[in-house]
């Protein structure tokens, strides 16, 4: 591979699955929010 | 009252799953390497994320923060949430784009996505075996025209899988089918990407190394980023790989909880279609295609920028090259990660259509997603039936009322909704920090970027527009201009009703 082509391909492709893993790292390790408390907030049932 | 029992993501990597699955289709293994070959190679790398940057991740937050909004009235889909954010009767009006595109996109898409599914059956059957490229060509061909009724009997199984899976809803339906089929996709894309870039000249027939392809996609050429055309192809795939100004964010969006987070989900979702479609997409079809056909020969083949004819004309012929085993495996797995990619994509065009129906007419689930597999049914005939049709409705539907819909939702949403309260709804419950760049991005840089991509095509609208066309062309553009007077007269009974109570 030409030295301009590799650079392109190694630099595009770290960044990108650099920034992927992060943002999925965050999502798994994100504590859950706690359920909601009152029934204005309680998304699950609509009447 | 009734108390009726609202659908909810089961999980947050289900949800997650699911929008980065809506956004994964067929665009992103055999568009992007033919958009980087035609356009510039590693070069078009820095128009498209300049997009992504500019004109993806503002929309992503755009679509998920209305659906959000939209879901706390109960509403999960666009004309009713677009009604709920801007006083004008316009803008529901508006919103039946976020429905018509679904279900007129979802016509063609899932004939697409039954060819996978056909292409899967053949492989592993080895019917590819001992066939000349031109003979595998000629088998397309022939499918296409419908020269056996194999064709129809996949699109029926196809359809028939996609309004069952619907049928049971959300968590059952949509996220299960994402938690099966993302993994696999996943799976099945870094072993093809593997075998493409360890494609060695001189074994089992090759020419080339598959480096050689990889070298050539991503060679840049730096003069190409001067090209406007360069930069209306990157901002086009953008929208494309991202399901951008569909109205199906929106509606996976509105089942999140008020005070969830979509900050990061939304970029968590977005980034994983980036990363399959930049570094699996560009490590299959060019590396193993260059490395039997050459470079000449690949890019004469990419020049519609689609990468449909490498994709299932040429590959085939070529995993046949690699012995009964090893061909079976890979046609399978290809044809089979082109199906997740599409399935988990045309589930997403259903879902709002049924939503629109659930929400706005009480119809439960079951009557929603096979309503909706028949409206596709109907709508597929014509696109089944003549090419030029097919062409017609992506062209309008997958291409123009993309960009026009986007147009109206950012201009609703900075605009006559407002910022403050826009990023208000952006950042409520957010499990990462937005850059505040982003406030002055999604205000100003992207309704202005859409609008250049949008004025850059008026030319090719009037062109197309006016020159002659065939009885089928005049039959697709009557059928689609119907479909939104139809959805549009729904909206205006809903609304009837709604103002009633």
């Amino acid at each position: 591979m030409s030295a301009s082509a590799l650079l392109m391909l190694v630099v595009t492709e770290v960044a990108v699955t650099a920034f992927t893993l992060y943002f999925f790292w965050k999502v798994l390790t994100v504590p859950p929010k706690p359920e909601p408390d009152s029934f204005e907030d309680n998304d699950e049932v609509e009447r | 009252m009734s108390i009726k029992q609202k659908e909810n993501w089961g999980s947050r990597l289900g949800l997650i799953l699911a929008m980065a699955g809506s956004a994964v289709g067929l665009g992103n293994f055999l568009r992007f390497p033919a958009q980087a070959v035609q356009n510039g190679g590693g070069a078009f790398i820095i128009p498209y994320l300049t997009c992504f940057v500019l004109m993806g991740i503002p929309l992503l937050y755009v679509e998920w923060a209305m659906g959000r909004h939209g879901g706390k009235s109960g509403q999960h889909s666009t004309p009713f949430i677009f009604g709920s954010m801007g006083k004008g009767f316009y803008w529901k009006y508006l919103g039946v784009f976020g429905i018509f595109t679904n279900l007129a996109v979802a016509a063609y898409y899932c004939y697409l996505e039954s060819w996978t599914m056909s292409w899967a059956y053949h492989s592993a059957a080895g019917h590819f075996m001992g066939k000349t490229q031109a003979e595998v060509s000629a088998f397309f061909n022939s499918y296409i025209g419908l020269g056996t009724p194999e064709p129809v009997v996949f699109w029926l199984l196809c359809l028939l899988l996609n309004t069952w899976i619907l049928s049971r809803g959300l968590k059952g339906g949509v996220e299960l089918a994402s938690k099966i089929g993302m993994p696999l996709l996943l799976l099945f894309g870094v072993v093809l990407a593997v075998r493409g870039v360890t494609l060695t000249a001189g074994v089992n027939g090759a020419v080339y190394d598959g480096v050689v392809g990889l070298n050539h996609l991503w060679q840049p050429d730096f003069s190409s980023i001067w090209n406007p055309v360069v930069w209306r192809n990157a901002a086009g795939q953008i929208f494309f790989t991202l399901s951008l100004g569909m109205g199906s964010i929106q509606c996976y969006a509105s089942y999140v909880r008020p005070k969830d987070d979509i900050a990061l989900n939304a970029m968590s979702a977005g980034w994983m279609n980036e990363f399959v479609e930049v570094v699996l997409g560009s490590a299959v079809i060019i590396p193993i295609a260059v490395g039997y056909l050459g470079v000449d020969k690949v890019v004469e083949m990419t020049k519609g920028g689609s990468g449909f004819g490498i994709g299932f004309m040429t590959l085939p012929y070529l995993f046949a090259q690699w012995g009964p085993v090893l061909s079976a495996l890979s046609g399978m797995m290809w044809f089979g990660l082109l199906f997740f990619a599409g399935i988990t994509s045309s589930l997403a065009m259903g879902t709002p259509c049924m939503g629109f129906m659930e929400d706005n007419f009480n119809w439960g689930r079951t009557k929603a997603a096979w309503a909706f597999g028949f409206a596709v049914l109907l709508l597929g005939i014509p696109c089944v039936l003549s090419q030029e049709a097919f062409g017609e409705f992506d062209y309008w539907v997958g291409t123009i009322s993309l960009v026009i819909f986007a147009i109206a939702e950012i201009i609703l949403f900075a605009w006559v909704f407002g910022m403050e309260k826009g990023w208000e709804e952006i950042t409520r419950g957010a499990d990462i920090a937005v850059p505040a760049a982003f406030k002055h991005i999604i205000k100003y840089v992207t309704p202005l970027f859409l609008l250049v991509v949008f004025i850059g095509s008026l030319p090719e609208i009037w062109a197309t527009l006016t020159k002659p066309i065939t009885p089928q062309v005049l039959a697709a553009r009557l059928l689609l201009a119907g479909l939104f007077a139809a959805i549009s007269g729904l909206v205006y009974a809903a609304n009837k009703k709604k103002v009633a109570l």
